[in-house]
């Protein structure tokens, strides 16, 4: 087992590598620079500038410099957030893009495999059709539809809680975004639910529990809905890691500060360090998520081995 | 045994299939693909969608780009613009300026009757006053009483319909949300096409071959995954340019990755029935295998996915025309109209509901399409 | 004695129907029977007969568009229709049921203990304590070795018959009065459905429970069975004591099942006829495991050493169980698989002939697998299945002389040539194998390796397939390699028999001499487990 994780952590080296060489040179070719402003600076200053901060040495050089400051855990200062670093931006950020992400896959996956399992066991009765009606328009209005009506129906038209901003990040602050986040999941988690659970109950096993007249309550329980949440915890991995690094859109709606915010506003004003730290944190949360899932996974079934 | 003994003995466990027409598989997926309502009711809206995004604008005299001045954010209405109200209003500060008063005033059919009076003689240049007016125009005297104290005026009035409403510049938000439809639908079919090209070509040459190169080509796949979509879309849009072409371009070749895992799954598992290994010793070549038993058995899982990428390539789209990335005006798609609409939501909710509410019921749509094709085409169903 | 004559179940006119888009499916329609204790009721029939659906629905397990009605009582008490309550208080613990699927009956993410402790605790209301002490007794009394360490397996550790007998420890559990085994035999090699079958009648002997026992082998109902119940088309065709069944059958239907034993011998080939197929030292390897990463890969041998040599109109039968290795030899010797040794076909040695040097070679070297449903491509027409070949090896031909080809071979095979125009899954089982054999016929080959051709079809309709290809062998002179597991079609086809166990011949020799004289221990114990269990 820990020789399983060992050797996934280490084949994740190659992956945040080629993550960050790929982003790295992209994002040099792109046109523009950040400090290419409205008002542009005087030649000198210009030139000030872009020693301070190495842009003018060759590519390469600063490939690679980036490369080994990175490695020890250095992502160097924002361009544009001049006073921080990245690792300080980013450090800031993160807590609230947690705190957002955790309740929001706490809404999608509870929720979620709770109606995706009510509408199985009434599979084709009204609750069925109901429940995914209302599934399928949660996972196609997208979040940043959700935020927007959201907002006008609760905090603008009913003014029952505030319309934007982390506030004191109290549980009303908390609401609308962490719905405008979860909801979408929830649907995507209550259709894959539905779904994987109407194949379980439909297994050989699964008649032979009830052939053995086990209650309904262990036949859908113990064994029906433990083989289920095996596609389930699948999708859990990329969308825990989505979730908790924040959802660019959701933060720009309700203004909060969070990381997806700045891996917006970082690449719209080509902070290349900020935007750089961004997608290292994204890579490794994607990674490290599905490690977890896979070990859980390996927990969860007995027929997969990690030696 | 005889061969006419064998040739009974068959004819006798003859199912009655002679009776009924003959259908191929995609026939019998047809038939079932119609007896779902849901998916039907998804095709008539879809369809009904399209014409109105792409045949509506030929009905309405409002450009996409056309600005009204006179006209900037208002609500929508299924009366014209201006009122009666407003338009007595406007002939009431006519006729002061005429100096007469107006007496009585109707509407009717782009049509005003004006009936004004004065205290001396009206000259019949009054009219002029009405003209200048930019609600009235070609006003004629229709009558004139004999002591010329009174006078009926008629002429056209130039009234506007804005059904949705318009925006902040006072352009026509029905007109918008046709042509946001418009762009919003080529982008989705358009890049979902390139996915499907990329994708089956990477998919089908990396399952068929298998091995070592599968090995190569999936770990590939698998690093491009851990990418972060967003990031990638973001730093190719701003790498390419923000033309709709290219946005296509780059959400196409995005999506394209589980496409090919997809494809690649299907041809992993078609190689390994029975009938492509009869192929084989019957003698066919990897090329006609592949053309004549692999790509027709992947047909349907692979349209069954792209009916499902259509809607996430529109939500990418419209997700980067959310961040400030996607088409830029007088060019819209419904993302950047949502978008807009998101930023106005306190002063002008219908610029975020129009196009939200055709932006989701497309999705839907094309979500249920997508459901009853899966149903039909479902292998477990034979 | 009385206690012997003790009706357990009396089912009485019970029907059973299923919802389908195309209408009503009357899968079972009125059939009456009783089972008394400690009597083995073996209900017969071929697939579609409704066996299975008839015990389905009295024990409440119908699909979700199936309805029951009619009447199945258990010590007078209803259970068609009945409350889950009632249904609930008899499964698993008065009734007990074991099905065909081992592999996949037991759930696989729990370990055999707690599966076959669960209805002890439900029933019984049993600690986890004494329960897991009577699960041990049970595994041991079933001769699952290693009992303790076993009781603490998954599923996936244990081999199919391992798996049958957790079922059938799992079914004895709460002393049953009835156990249901629906096909419990089908999916197990020879060998070990003997042993399970044995299991079952010492259990009886030992707790006297009744059986009801599913299934379309009458090989197995005439040494099991007190009383047999015949079905068709969801109707009991005939039922009474079993030797009446077997001695004095009255249904036509029933006469046709017995007869259905594949029969009669293959005539030998003239002496001194040429070798066609000859292959020396085969063996081949397969790569498990090893992935990007995961570093070096093993080899499994398939085959191992393995020589054969077929002459013109002859038949090679090689018998062998599942992994023997046979399938995985058939494949070798057609160069379908890489492989290492010797093969010539006629004159010329193919060992080393890559794909495009086959091709030619093809056209009289066939292949004909065993699943019907899987080896012609669902989106083809039969005409063009057929026709395949003829577009690699005489692409010259025009449209209308491929049509005439594609009848005149429907015709060699007893299909109706009208029927060309139509997709495989219109057809049955037997008559999808007709088409492939046309599909491998057509190209007037010499060699036709036969992998399992028979195995998926119902007696009946095997035979027919049987002697079709013993017809067709007459007419053109063909030599047949016929891989398969099943003793009885073997020796009714087989000039020469080879017998293998894991990658190796075990034995060979001709048919008559294997059957009658066999020399190895191996090779005994197959032919006593398939010809008196």
């Amino acid at each position: 087992m820990i020789q399983f994780v060992l050797r996934r952590l280490l084949s994740a080296v190659p992956t945040i590598f080629v993550v960050v060489t790929i982003s790295f040179f992209m994002m040099r070719f792109a046109p523009g620079g950040p400090f290419n402003l409205e008002r542009p600076l005087a030649p000198q200053t210009m030139a000030n500038v872009m020693k301070t901060y190495g842009l003018d040495q060759p590519l390469w050089k600063q490939y690679f410099t980036y490369l080994s400051n990175a490695a020890m855990g250095d992502f160097g200062p924002s361009f544009v957030y001049k006073d921080n670093t990245v690792a300080e931006l980013i450090g800031k950020a993160l807590p609230y893009s947690i705190e957002l992400g955790l309740w929001a896959l706490l809404v999608a996956v509870v929720g979620g495999v709770l109606l995706g399992t009510i509408a199985a066991l009434r599979q084709n009765g009204w609750i069925d059709y109901t429940l995914m009606v209302i599934a399928t328009i949660g996972v196609t209005v997208p979040n940043f539809v959700m935020g927007p009506v959201l907002t006008l129906i609760f905090a603008i038209m009913l003014s029952w809680l505030p319309a934007g901003s982390w506030g004191d990040g109290s549980f009303r602050f908390l609401v609308l975004p962490v719905l405008s986040l979860g909801l979408p999941q929830l649907a995507v988690f209550a259709r894959l639910t539905r779904g994987s659970m109407i194949e379980a109950l439909h297994t050989d096993h699964i008649r032979t529990a009830r052939a053995y007249g086990l209650p309904p309550r262990v036949v859908v329980i113990t064994h029906a809905m433990r083989g289920a949440m095996l596609p389930v915890l699948t999708y859990l991995g990329p969308c825990a890691a989505a979730l908790l690094t924040g959802s660019a859109v959701v933060e720009t709606i309700f203004a909060i500060p969070g990381v997806g915010r700045y891996f917006v506003l970082g690449s719209l004003n080509r902070d290349y360090t900020l935007v750089m730290g961004t997608v290292i944190l994204i890579a490794v949360f994607v990674i490290l998520f599905n490690l977890i899932v896979d070990i859980l996974y390996g927990l969860l079934d007995p027929r997969v081995r990690h030696d | 045994m005889t061969e006419k003994t064998i040739a009974t003995v068959a004819a006798a466990e003859m199912p009655p299939a002679d009776e009924r027409p003959s259908r191929s598989l995609s026939q019998l997926a047809w038939i079932r693909f119609r007896r779902n309502k849901a998916a039907m009711l998804g095709c008539l809206m879809l369809a009904l969608i399209v014409l109105f995004s792409y045949v509506g604008p030929v009905f309405l005299k409002h450009g996409y780009d056309e600005v009204f001045p006179s006209y900037v954010t208002i609500a929508p209405s299924l009366s014209p613009r201006p009122d009666p109200e407003t338009l007595k209003e406007v002939a009431e500060n006519a006729a002061k300026r005429a100096r007469v008063t107006l007496s009585s005033f109707e509407v009717e059919n782009g049509t005003y009757t004006a009936v004004i009076a004065g205290s001396k003689p009206i000259d019949p240049r009054a009219v002029r006053y009405f003209d200048r007016a930019n609600e009235f125009e070609n006003t004629q005297v229709k009558e004139t009483a004999a002591d010329q104290l009174s006078m009926t005026l008629t002429g056209h009035v130039d009234q506007e319909y804005f059904l949705f409403g318009t925006d902040n510049n006072g352009r026509d938000l029905l007109a918008r949300v046709m042509l946001g439809g418009q762009i919003s639908i080529a982008v989705g079919v358009a890049a979902s096409l390139v996915s499907l090209g990329i994708g089956v070509l990477y998919g089908a040459t990396s399952g068929y071959i298998g091995g070592r190169v599968d090995n190569v080509m999936m770990r590939f796949v698998e690093i491009l995954y851990s990418l972060p979509f967003i990031f990638l879309v973001v730093v190719l849009v701003v790498f390419f340019g923000r033309s709709i072409t290219l946005i296509f371009i780059v959400i196409g070749a995005v999506q394209w990755l589980e496409m090919a895992r997809i494809v690649r799954g299907q041809t992993l598992s078609l190689k390994r029935r029975e009938f492509v290994g009869a192929a084989e010793a019957l003698g066919l070549t990897d090329w006609q295998i592949i053309r004549r038993h692999i790509i027709p058995n992947t047909i349907g899982p692979v349209i069954v996915f792209v009916t499902s990428v259509v809607p996430q390539v529109m939500l990418l789209e419209s997700f980067l025309s959310f961040l400030g990335l996607g088409v830029q005006a007088p060019l819209a798609s419904w993302g950047t109209l949502i978008a807009e609409g998101a930023r106005n939501i306190q002063s002008a909710y219908w610029q975020l509901i129009f196009p939200s509410v055709f932006f989701v019921l497309t999705l839907f749509s094309l979500n249920f399409i997508g459901d009853g094709l899966r149903d039909a085409l479902d292998p477990k169903d034979r | 004695m009385t206690e012997k004559m003790e009706t357990v179940l009396d089912v009485k006119d019970l029907k059973v129907e299923f919802d389908t888009p195309d209408g009503t499916v009357q899968a079972v329609k009125g059939v009456s029977f009783s089972v008394s204790r400690g009597e083995t009721l073996a209900i017969v029939g071929e697939s579609g007969s409704g066996k299975s659906q008839t015990m389905m629905g009295i024990m409440g397990l119908l699909a979700a568009n199936g309805r029951v009605s009619g009447s199945a009582r258990y010590a007078g008490e209803e259970l068609v229709n009945a409350p889950l309550r009632v249904l609930n208080g008899v499964r698993g613990s008065k009734i007990t049921m074991i099905f065909q699927e081992p592999m996949t009956s037991l759930d696989p993410l729990y370990r055999i203990g707690r599966q076959i402790s669960e209805p002890l605790i439900h029933h019984k209301g049993m600690s986890k304590g004494d329960a897991r002490a009577r699960v041990l007794e049970l595994l041991k009394l079933v001769g699952i070795p290693e009992p303790e360490r076993r009781i603490d397996s998954y599923p996936h550790e244990l081999s199919g018959g391992q798996r049958q007998r957790v079922m059938i420890a799992m079914a004895l559990a709460n002393d049953p009065d009835l156990l249901i085994a629906d096909e419990p035999t089908t999916a197990l090699d020879v060998t070990i459905q003997a042993q399970i079958l044995r299991l079952l009648a010492d259990l009886q002997k030992k707790f006297g429970m009744a059986i009801i026992l599913i299934t379309h082998d009458l090989g197995v109902v005439k040494h099991v069975a007190d009383r047999v119940v015949v079905m068709r088309r969801g109707e009991i065709v005939e039922q009474g004591p079993r030797d009446d069944i077997f001695e004095r059958p009255q249904a036509d239907y029933t006469k046709m099942l017995l007869a259905a034993e594949p029969s009669g011998h293959k005539p030998p080939p003239p002496p001194g006829s040429p070798v066609i197929l000859e292959g020396r030292n085969v063996t081949v390897d397969f790569a498990i495991g090893g992935g990007f990463l995961a570093g070096g890969t093993r080899t499994f041998r398939a085959v191992d050493d393995v020589s054969i040599r077929l002459e013109q109109g002859q038949t090679i039968g090689i018998v062998g169980e599942s992994g023997s290795g046979k399938s995985t030899l058939g494949r070798a010797l057609l160069k379908l698989l890489p492989s290492a040794g010797y093969v010539r076909f006629g004159q010329t040695e193919i060992s080393k002939f890559d794909r495009a040097a086959m091709r030619p070679y093809r056209r009289e070297m066939q292949l004909v697998f065993q699943d019907p449903y899987g080896s012609l491509s669902p989106r083809q027409t039969v005409g063009e299945i057929i026709t395949e070949g003829l577009f690699v090896h005489e692409p010259q031909l025009s449209k209308a002389e491929r049509d005439a080809r594609a009848v005149a071979a429907l015709k060699e095979v007893g299909l109706d040539p009208a029927t060309r125009n139509r997709y495989p899954h219109e057809f049955s089982g037997g008559q999808r194998q007709r088409i492939a054999i046309a599909r491998s016929m057509i190209l007037k080959p010499k060699v036709v390796v036969l992998d399992e051709p028979t195995s998926a079809l119902d007696r009946s309709v095997q035979r027919q397939v049987i002697e079709l290809l013993r017809d067709l062998q007459e007419k053109h002179g063909l030599s047949y390699v016929f891989i398969s597991h099943d003793l009885s079609v073997i020796r009714a086809i087989s000039d020469h028999v080879i017998v293998m166990k894991d990658g190796k011949i075990v034995e060979q020799g001709d048919t008559e001499m294997i059957f009658d004289a066999p020399r190895a221990d191996y090779t005994k114990t197959l032919i006593a487990a398939a010809f008196t269990h």
